[in-house]
């Protein structure tokens, strides 16, 4: 225990600092967090639903609780029920077996609520859109606020696009 | 007897390990193990009915059930012939196996669950605290892929391939790419072939990170998964850097690979290898030398080693019971054939089994890697396609097991594919893993088997 102190002490913390390394999660870390202050007094809960993604989207998703991309410290935050959360981020081409879930889901959360959609899938199915299973992504189903691009999207492209998410409703 | 029901003898007695079934219209395929060796046989049923393997092989009865849906052919004699993976096919709702005693109480829990996770359902029947019973309902992410590859272009084929599961889509891809070649006598060159192999290491690496920590995490021990979940960051940024794409989505692509590696990105991922081996051994002490997660880990969710050899479970999950197999190994691919590792295997099936299986394979993928990088040929990395008629089959390792992928090629056209996840195989284990353990420690005994969603159902 005294030699983890020891070295923490000294270490510097992993996550990322608003001034270095990776300018572009930089400056969106940065803009993000005046927004969602200004927004919702720097609070977002999220709710993610896989509507049928192959898991890449999901894993990014994850990844932005990392230390490096530190979600949280931004006042974002995954949560566990739909009634606890302002925005729903779908991923997925929406599977005809998903379609009921997703839209009870979106049923149960509090107005206003956002709808994002994350991916290639859930834009309008992307390599899976002729798929007879599938209904070619989130529009069909639900009103969309937001496309995050990317087969998946980056963490800092997921970033990028709750930012632009906050400003468009500022 | 016929050859179909034959082989289904051979299953039945342990002779034979099943690899998949799966159907086209007017036959129905199956691959086994068998000496060693990937072997194909197909069964014409033109009137769409087959004698039904999984009466006297029972790990054949969730794929037969995906065959009637799919198909709609009827696999006679099938024990249970509920559907699998298509869901809304019958006009009442889907029943549950009944399960009647005094004091049970069920739960329902999913599609949707309480965190970033695939969809899936799961019936519980428990009695107090310990469960009685687990029934699984999966097909909410059936994407149709089956139907979606017959009459597709290769390279869109490859791409959707790549998509099965987005953790394993090195396996994937490779395993798509490595059967294409076989149907088209295609052989890619060296480089490519050691460059596919340094991608499905770094995939193994950066998804055994994330479940080691994950893992942990669900014993609520959360600085494991921190630091784990850093090492995992580290090594997809190094795959961005190198590859260009962190999760190396569409890298393995038939004939070859899509993008070279420069020689800084070979000192780059040489110091990553460095770097997390020296990071990951206090992490490995730590999880060892911590009795509180321990008490969560060793003793739960015990699979039996029997279960792991008729089911021929792959991966960890076999790994950690007993079952002696590695897809790099036998049947084998190149150039697994000129690197030294060994394949770590325990006896005793616990959750704890199956991290300490991980923790192995970490040590065992980063002295790949850094062999790899030592020895990786020179030259091109694409060859020229060779268009032919042809059917090809391959078993490839992913990090949760083996993935099998069979098609058939007509020139450019892929005719047919079927893609086999390792879940398969596992799904059905983790049902009898739980029984009898405390619900509370599902999540943590599901998490240790970590079977795909998507890529299971297709």
């Amino acid at each position: 225990m005294r030699k983890t102190l020891l070295r923490d002490m000294f270490a510097r913390p992993l996550t990322e600092p608003l001034t270095r390394p990776d300018p572009q999660v930089v400056e969106l870390a940065r803009a993000l967090d005046a927004a969602a202050q200004r927004q919702l007094g720097r609070s977002l809960s999220i709710r993610a639903l896989d509507a049928g993604s192959c898991n890449g989207c999901e894993l990014e998703m994850h990844a932005l609780s990392n230390a490096f991309y530190d979600l949280e410290r931004f006042g974002l935050r995954f949560v566990a029920s739909p009634r606890h959360a302002d925005v729903l981020m779908v991923t997925g081409i929406v599977t005809r077996a998903m379609r009921v879930a997703l839209e009870r889901t979106d049923q149960a959360m509090p107005r206003p609520r956002w709808v994002v959609a994350v991916g290639a899938c859930a834009r309008d199915g992307g390599v899976f859109a002729a798929s007879p299973q599938g209904m070619g992504g989130v529009g069909a189903v639900l009103p969309v606020d937001l496309y995050i691009a990317g087969c998946p999207p980056s963490p800092a492209d997921l970033l990028a696009g709750l930012l632009a998410l906050l400003q468009q409703k500022t | 007897m016929s050859a179909w029901e034959a082989a289904g003898a051979r299953l039945a007695a342990g002779e034979a390990s099943l690899v998949s079934l799966w159907a086209e219209p007017g036959a129905v395929h199956l691959a086994l193990l068998e000496a060693g060796a990937l072997h194909h046989l197909a069964h014409d049923c033109p009137t769409g009915r087959f004698p039904s393997l999984a009466r006297v092989h029972p790990p054949a009865l969730r794929l037969e059930r995906a065959v009637q849906d799919l198909f709609g052919f009827v696999a006679e004699g099938l024990p249970d012939p509920r559907p699998w993976l298509v869901h809304g096919t019958t006009a009442t709702p889907y029943r549950f196996l009944p399960v009647e005693g005094e004091n049970l109480h069920e739960i329902a829990v999913g599609p949707v669950h309480a965190g970033i996770i695939e969809p899936g359902h799961f019936r519980f029947t428990c009695d107090g605290e310990t469960v009685v019973r687990v029934e699984e309902r999966l097909g909410y992410v059936h994407r149709g892929v089956e139907a979606l590859m017959a009459g597709a272009a290769l390279p869109l084929a490859a791409q959707r391939a790549g998509r099965m599961s987005g953790d394993s889509t090195v396996a994937y891809a490779l395993a798509f790419a490595l059967a294409a070649e076989q149907a088209s006598g295609t052989a890619p060159p060296a480089r490519a072939v050691w460059l596919r192999a340094l991608m499905a290491e770094i995939e193994r690496l950066a998804n055994h990170l994330g479940d080691v920590g994950a893992i942990c995490n669900d014993a609520a021990f959360a600085l494991m998964h921190a630091h784990c979940a850093i090492l995992r960051e580290r090594v997809l940024r190094a795959s961005a850097a190198c590859f260009g794409h962190r999760l190396m989505i569409d890298g393995v692509v038939p004939g070859g690979v899509a993008r070279d590696l420069s020689p800084a990105g070979v000192a780059l991922l040489a110091g990553l290898a460095h770097e997390i081996r020296a990071a990951f051994a206090p992490l490995a002490r730590l999880y060892d030398m911590t009795a509180s997660l321990q008490d969560r880990t060793v003793g739960t969710g015990i699979l039996h080693p029997d279960l792991a050899r008729q089911f021929a479970a792959g991966g960890y999950v076999g790994r950690a019971s007993g079952r002696d197999f590695d897809a790099r190994r036998t049947p084998g691919y190149p150039p697994y054939e000129q690197l030294a590792f060994t394949v770590p295997v325990l006896r005793e099936g616990d959750v704890n089994a199956r991290i300490m299986i991980r923790i192995r394979e970490i040590g065992e993928t980063l002295g790949l890697i850094e062999q790899i990088l030592a020895r990786l040929p020179e030259g091109p990395i694409r060859a020229a396609w060779r268009q032919t008629r042809g059917e090809g089959m391959a078993l490839v390792e992913g990090f949760r097991g083996d993935v099998f992928v069979w098609l058939r090629l007509e020139g450019e056209t892929v005719a047919r594919c079927h893609l086999r996840d390792p879940s398969w195989f596992q799904w059905p284990l983790l049902e009898a893993a739980i029984e009898g353990n405390i619900i509370a420690d599902f999540p943590l005994c599901n998490k240790s088997f970590n079977c795909a969603y998507a890529g299971h159902d297709r």
